[in-house]
């Protein structure tokens, strides 16, 4: 039995402990906002915080996390979270959608780790995503304009 | 002023209830911000709920994959219903040809081909004008006023004179007893508040911020399996025999069973599944599969090459004026396979009870699909029902020919005899290896150039696999042998030359499956034609925009955007050392796109630094959602102009994941610019069309730094 917070709630899991921690939330638990792209942490939309960090769940087996914190789409609620999903609906960032679940919680972890980040920053940041649409643009755009946001500032231009 | 005579709009009169739903566990597919509609609904036409809660829903016949078209049908719809923008949802039409079948395709619901807002832009004008005529009426009878002096604005019918209002929802009981209008009067343009205004976010924008967006990957149904299949590693291959003795005692494992496409493991959730497929052994009949690898396939096409193929297009005398010429040029282009890569690999979840057939899917095909599992169940197919919800990408993938994915999920639920419902999830690693490519291609052209050093001829010949050929598609989409997609944007190749001459070899012993890739022919086409033709610009020593604007005289589509993009991009003007620009201009699905890409060579590598792109799609419905489609399309093609690459090494697919066959990330996005020419011509798709020319303009860019052509795709410098 393995103990685990996920969004406020403590679960007792009765799962093979190496179970990727992706599919015990979307299968066990039920969550499926967290998606599936790869499975070998190559693509990002299975991102999660695991206390307060992402992380690529489809990687991380379900015993490395045990006793731990997560967050997931569905639970997100920091401010650095909320900022970055009113930027997301505000620059209409999403295509499919699919990956950006995984977008925007990586956004938000960086975004947690640092407030200030400058574009190249952004880019490092979130070149482990995938998007197939190549919503690039405006997920740069928003993660910048969540920032400013967070800062208490007014609304940047768009960043090209 | 346009009239127009009675649809024939099924009008429904007043039901109760919440309308359409999808099935009995899973929530209706809405996209939108408000609470699903309670209370009684007028429903004025196939396309058009009104609740009486005030709730305007549109019905989408086409489906949502990101290209924005839940949005753009509900900005048609609410145009002409003069509905408020926030009381608009969007729910997905059930599959049904009747009532949801693309116009542009005859008796076939469906969306591709960019299509969806081209064929249903006065369709769904036309059911918000007839509803709002019906609305209109309905108050006209409550105020015993003459229906032209009321005024319809942001959802709310007023009569000015004595100051009488009421909502849609208001007035939706009685509207439902209305007649349904003979003559409807549509807007005119320029009476358009909706159509071309920034002001119609995204329906889907908030669904697909907070998880809730529901993909097939997401469906939930009580005792739901989920299914894994071990495919055979080679197409055409077969199961011999397999063994799943420690598969069957695995955990969270239900069932295994052998299918005509391999061997399937069900299991109570994914993971139990994969790794009980992990366990079997299988025995593989090779036989009859295809063991070539892409080195041969490529060596046969040269071959073909040297012999004529089927004419798909004949001005003058190509052949013989070639001779004439006082100079000829010649280059031979290849192209390789390339996978779709959505992000939601491929997956379908049917429930099969003996009787009928539920299906849920992100199809972009929903009627064929259909026909499809009808046909393999054994069901009459109104037996079969079809819920579209939102794919998580496709580009093409999920609106397969034989209903590929869709059919194996059918013959998994008949192979258990339906006990169960069946989620057929194929992993990152089955999507990659599963077939279904745009096909690998080989073109050979030649230009002829007068003693003047002007165009006198060009010959142009493709090889390549059909799409269409053994499909439904072939008996109006292949004509004379020739499949038109294998040969558009190169058989309309714009150019005034006085003679010219396509033709087409279709190789029919290749057994891999190929398919339709976002912008389909243009994706390899546009590539040789466009650089191409840079070649003959700089053999005649001319710019390569001059020389297209004086190809292009009687195209002023083409002429517009090439101009329009040349200027945004400053062509012409200086670039520091080591930097380039080269462009492009093509049409594809009646869409015109011009991109100008610029690029830096260092140290024997390049970057794409920026973009611009001009695009003619007639009306522009929603500005910004063609802003983004454009930016989307052209980093689609950007993935395969850099490096994108489907190999088969003796008949196996040599890729797997994201390492192997990698796609474009944010650190290789260019700045991009997009403009749009203002039009009044009717619109069209702009899903694709961005898709094809960025390859040709980033090589000619390229060639304009190192003075190297390009032969081959994906893009490699020299060392």
């Amino acid at each position: 039995m393995i103990t685990l917070e996920i969004n406020g709630i403590s679960h007792h899991l009765d799962v093979d402990p190496n179970t990727p921690l992706l599919w015990v939330i979307r299968d066990s638990i039920g969550l499926t906002g967290t998606k599936y792209g790869c499975g070998q942490g190559l693509c990002g939309a299975c991102t999660v915080h695991f206390n307060d960090q992402p992380i690529r769940s489809c990687v991380t087996p379900l015993s490395a996390v045990a006793g731990g914190t997560i967050t997931t789409i569905e639970g997100l609620n920091s401010k650095e979270g909320q900022a970055v999903q009113a930027a997301w609906e505000k620059l209409e960032v999403a295509q499919c959608g699919y990956c950006q679940s995984g977008q925007i919680m990586t956004a938000s972890g960086l975004l947690q780790n640092n407030a200030t980040p400058d574009d190249e920053t952004i880019t490092a940041g979130m070149t482990g995503n995938i998007c197939r649409c190549a919503t690039y643009h405006r997920v740069h755009s928003a993660v910048k304009e969540a920032a400013n946001t967070l800062a208490g500032k007014a609304t940047v231009e768009e960043t090209a | 002023m346009k009239v127009i005579n009675r649809r024939d709009f099924l009008k429904t009169g007043l039901a109760a209830g919440a309308g359409l739903t999808l099935g009995m566990y899973i929530p209706p597919i809405v996209a939108g911000e408000s609470k699903p509609t309670t209370g009684k609904t007028f429903e004025p036409n196939a396309f058009v709920h009104i609740g009486s809660d005030n709730i305007v829903t549109v019905i989408s016949k086409h489906m949502e994959m990101g290209q924005g078209v839940y949005t753009g049908l509900a900005t048609l719809v609410a145009e002409e219903l003069d509905a408020a923008w926030a009381q608009i949802r969007v729910e997905s039409a059930p599959a049904d040809a009747s009532r949801y079948n693309n116009l542009a395709w005859g008796t076939v619901q469906g969306t591709g081909g960019s299509t969806a807002i081209a064929n249903a832009f006065t369709q769904m004008r036309e059911a918000g004008a007839s509803a709002r005529a019906m609305l209109v009426q309905a108050a006209a009878d409550l105020w015993k006023v003459k229906p032209e002096t009321i005024t319809v604005q942001e959802g709310v019918v007023s009569h000015a004179a004595s100051k009488q209002q009421a909502s849609f929802g208001k007035l939706a009981e009685l509207a439902a007893l209305q007649s349904v209008p003979e003559k409807i009067t549509l807007k005119e343009p320029s009476k358009f508040r909706l159509i071309g205004s920034n002001n119609t976010p995204r329906k889907d924008s908030r669904a697909k911020t907070n998880g809730t967006a529901v993909y097939t990957q997401d469906v939930k149904l009580p005792n739901l399996l989920t299914a894994v299949v071990a495919h055979p590693p080679r197409f055409g291959g077969k199961v011999k025999r397999f063994n799943a003795d420690k598969t069957k005692k695995m955990s969270g494992v239900v069932d295994v069973v052998e299918i005509p496409n391999g061997v399937a493991v069900l299991a109570k959730d994914f993971w139990s599944a994969k790794l009980g497929r992990d366990q079997l052994t299988v025995e593989w009949d090779d036989s009859k599969a295809f063991t070539l690898s892409s080195e041969d396939i490529m060596e046969q096409y040269h071959k073909t090459a040297e012999q004529p193929g089927l004419v798909a297009r004949e001005e003058g005398e190509a052949a013989a004026s070639m001779k004439q010429a006082a100079k000829t040029l010649k280059a031979a282009y290849e192209f390789p396979y390339l996978a779709h890569a959505s992000m939601e690999p491929l997956n379908c979840v049917v429930n099969y009870t003996g009787k009928e057939c539920e299906v849920w899917n992100g199809t972009q095909m929903q009627t064929a699909d259909k026909y499809a599992v009808a046909k393999t169940l054994g069901l009459d197919p109104e037996n079969v029902k079809v819920n579209t919800l939102f794919a998580g990408g496709s580009f093409g993938r999920r609106a397969n020919p034989y209903s590929d994915y869709i059919v194996e999920a059918a013959t998994i639920a008949k192979a258990i005899k339906g006990k169960t419902p069946v989620k057929l999830v194929w992993t990152r690693e089955d999507d990659m290896q599963g077939g279904f490519y745009r096909p690998m291609y080989y073109h050979t052209l030649e230009a002829g150039l007068d003693e003047k050093g002007n165009l006198l001829a060009w010959q142009h010949r493709i090889v390549g696999q059909s799409i269409l050929k053994g499909t439904a598609f072939e008996a109006f989409m292949v004509k004379n042998g020739i499949d038109h997609t294998s040969v558009e944007g190169a058989a309309n190749l714009p150019y005034a030359i006085p003679n010219m001459q396509v033709e087409l070899h279709t190789p029919d012993n290749i057994q891999v499956p190929v398919q339709w890739w976002r912008s389909v022919g243009s994706t390899h086409t546009a590539f040789s034609t466009e650089t191409f033709l840079d070649e003959v610009a700089a053999t005649m020593k001319k710019d390569p925009v001059e020389l297209r604007r004086e190809l292009l005289k009687d195209h002023p589509r083409h002429l517009g955007v090439l101009e329009l993009a040349a200027e945004k991009a400053d062509w012409g003007q200086a670039l520091p050392t080591g930097r380039g620009r080269g462009i492009a201009v093509h049409e594809s699905f009646n869409t015109y796109v011009a991109e100008v890409a610029e690029v830096t060579v260092k140290d024997g590598k390049f970057t794409v630094d920026r973009v611009v792109i001009a695009v003619d799609c007639g009306i522009a419905v929603n500005p910004d959602i063609i802003k983004a489609q454009m930016e989307g399309a052209m980093g689609f093609g950007l993935a395969a102009t850099l490096s994108g690459k489907i190999t088969l090494k003796d008949g196996k697919v040599e890729q797997a994941n994201f390492h192997d066959y990698t796609v474009l990330r944010m650190d290789q996005m260019p700045k991009v610019e997009v403009y749009i020419v203002k039009s009044t011509e009717p619109p069209t798709g702009v899903g694709e069309p961005a898709t094809p020319i960025i390859a040709p303009a980033v090589a000619n860019a390229l060639y304009a730094v190192t003075g190297q052509r390009f032969y081959q795709l994906p893009l490699s410098l020299k060392a």
